[in-house]
């Protein structure tokens, strides 16, 4: 698959604070690929990096083939940004912002009114295009800036906490459009303090602390290689004698909590087989068995914590 | 220069227009804006025409105009980088493909633009008082040339980087005022001491003022062709230095 970003060691600094520290990965086409970190980790600070709007200090950021830093005219005009900030400008009309971004795109005057009304429709802001963008809500605002974002067709997409605030209505709607946007062969990435929104879109994610990248994988990968051990919830028609480490193959140790047991299991596979058989030995059926996987909030945690240490 | 780097040099024209129609919106077309860009220089024309009553009309109206094209041209435009960037809407110009030459360039073309359209209200306020309009063209290239001239120095003024406005509006106010004194617009330069000539070489007002002299009364203290040369150089360094400096700058603003 072709690349269409690629960070290599790209190193930030703010004085003799180091904001981002070597850090390199690379998103491949039409992926969605999820940034994540605590507040203050350095994900903004890489988007901007990335998105040609600070130099790094050292390494390199190559966008759709081009080095941001040497060719940064050619790159941006493939791809759209929507940064952490609403900023759209509030004493001009969303038609008004809408034929600004155009223009700074270099796109024809029909071509800008087209996509004016396309996008405009598509974020359900087409009756109020006239309207200075003062009045409008948070969740308004920032619809806006992603059909701002998205005026020159761009292959790439970069957006900064898309969601964070917003109602609702306006979270579902934006991530909707995400997924369409990706359908269509849209290169994604996004930044994020929303585990589940990374969770449910994502095709892979980077969690960076510190400046530095701890991890990169497809979610269900980080989630499992966290946890070295693995849940099971299960509950039996009848009571059966507890059940202790060592009683059944795999099971490191088990708890009864209400109707249910919780075990700790070292192996999934083995646990399963030895809870089936030891059902069948008590005489009696299984009603509900679930395996209980980390979310991605608890691998989050785990990965961050385990850094810090 | 090949016929690519052309086309983005056309491609990065087109881009500042944007950014200056933007400005004019956002910025200029405001009822405070206009009354203070025609007030100002109007209230210190009086206040110096009632004061002196014998300096004549025709030697104030070159002051007039000067410092309208002064007060216009550096209005605004030193505070409309630190009002985008607290807006945060500097960062959207910035990650889209527009230059930071680009973008200064769409900024001091509406700063000169204002400049120039209310600089006009104020000849033909001179011309209502009667004065006779000698050299119509020479006035219309000093009055073009010297708004770019102090857009660019009003963009100078915007380098410092800081979000907050009114820390670059005090420091150019402060440099502002004493340039007005030191220009010739109030004292004639004949009657300056050598030492107040000497300032007023370094100030691109005098050579607007002494032009538009010429213009009105046919009277100069510099030959015309001097004062041009000097006053372009003015607006070449102040443009090539505006522009280095914020294309060096502009990260810390963001």
């Amino acid at each position: 698959m072709t690349e269409v970003i690629r960070a290599d060691y790209l190193t930030k600094k703010f004085g003799k604070n180091t904001v981002v520290d070597h850090v390199s990965f690379e998103v491949s086409e039409g992926e969605i690929f999820g940034f994540l970190g605590q507040n203050g980790a350095g994900k903004t600070t890489t988007t901007r990096m990335l998105t040609g709007v600070l130099p790094s200090n050292s390494g390199t950021a190559t966008i759709l083939g081009y080095d941001i830093m040497k060719s940064p005219v050619h790159a941006k005009q493939r791809f759209g940004v929507v940064p952490e900030t609403s900023n759209a400008y509030i004493d001009l009309s969303a038609q008004q912002n809408m034929f600004l971004m155009g223009e700074l795109y270099d796109l024809p005057k029909s071509k800008i009114l087209q996509r004016t009304e396309e996008l405009l429709t598509l974020v359900g802001l087409i009756e109020r295009k006239d309207q200075k963008v003062q009045a409008y809500s948070k969740g308004m605002k920032q619809r806006l800036i992603l059909a701002m974002s998205l005026i020159h067709e761009p292959e790439l997409l970069f957006l900064d906490e898309p969601t964070s605030g917003l109602d609702v209505q306006s979270t579902h709607m934006i991530l909707s459009l995400l997924r369409d946007l990706n359908r269509n062969g849209m290169t994604i990435f996004l930044t994020t303090h929303n585990m589940e929104e990374a969770n449910q879109l994502c095709n892979r994610v980077g969690i960076i602390r510190a400046g530095k990248m701890i991890a990169i994988d497809a979610p269900e990968k980080l989630k499992s290689a966290i946890d070295r051990e693995h849940r099971i919830e299960v509950s039996f028609a009848k009571d059966v004698p507890s059940i202790e480490p060592g009683d059944l193959p795999g099971i490191i140790r088990a708890e009864k909590t209400g109707d249910k047991w919780q075990i700790i299991v070292s192996d999934k596979d083995a646990a399963i087989r030895s809870i089936v058989a030891y059902s069948g030995e008590q005489n009696t059926v299984i009603v509900t068995l679930n395996t209980l996987a980390p979310t991605l909030d608890e691998a989050f945690i785990r990965l961050t914590r385990e850094e810090e240490r | 220069m090949s016929p690519i780097h052309i086309i983005g040099i056309a491609s990065q024209i087109r881009r500042a227009w944007a950014i200056t129609k933007k400005d004019i919106r956002i910025y200029y077309l405001k009822g405070p804006v206009l009354i203070f860009g025609i007030i100002m220089p109007l209230f210190l024309f009086l206040a110096f025409f009632m004061g002196s009553r014998q300096i004549p009309l025709s030697f104030l109206i070159a002051g007039l105009v000067g410092m309208t094209l002064f007060f216009t041209a550096t209005a605004v435009s030193p505070a409309i980088f630190p009002w985008e960037g607290s807006a945060k809407t500097l960062e959207r110009l910035a990650s889209t493909p527009i230059t930071v030459e680009a973008m200064i360039f769409g900024d001091m073309m509406a700063s000169a633009l204002f400049s120039i359209g209310i600089t006009f209200i104020t000849v033909i306020i001179g011309i209502v008082l009667g004065l006779s309009l000698l050299h119509g063209f020479i006035l219309l290239s000093v009055i073009v040339i010297g708004a770019w001239c102090f857009a660019a120095i009003g963009m100078l003024f915007a380098a410092m980087p800081t979000n907050t406005p009114s820390n670059i509006m005090m420091i150019s106010n402060l440099v502002k005022f004493p340039l007005v004194f030191i220009s010739g617009i109030f004292i004639p330069l004949e009657q300056m001491p050598p030492w107040g000539q000497m300032l007023a070489w370094f100030s691109p007002l005098t050579y607007i003022v002494d032009i538009v002299r010429y213009s009105f009364t046919n009277t100069n203290f510099f030959p015309i062709i001097i004062d041009f040369i000097v006053l372009i150089l003015f607006t070449i360094a102040g443009t090539g230095l505006s522009m280095y400096l914020h294309k060096r700058l502009m990260p810390g603003r963001l």
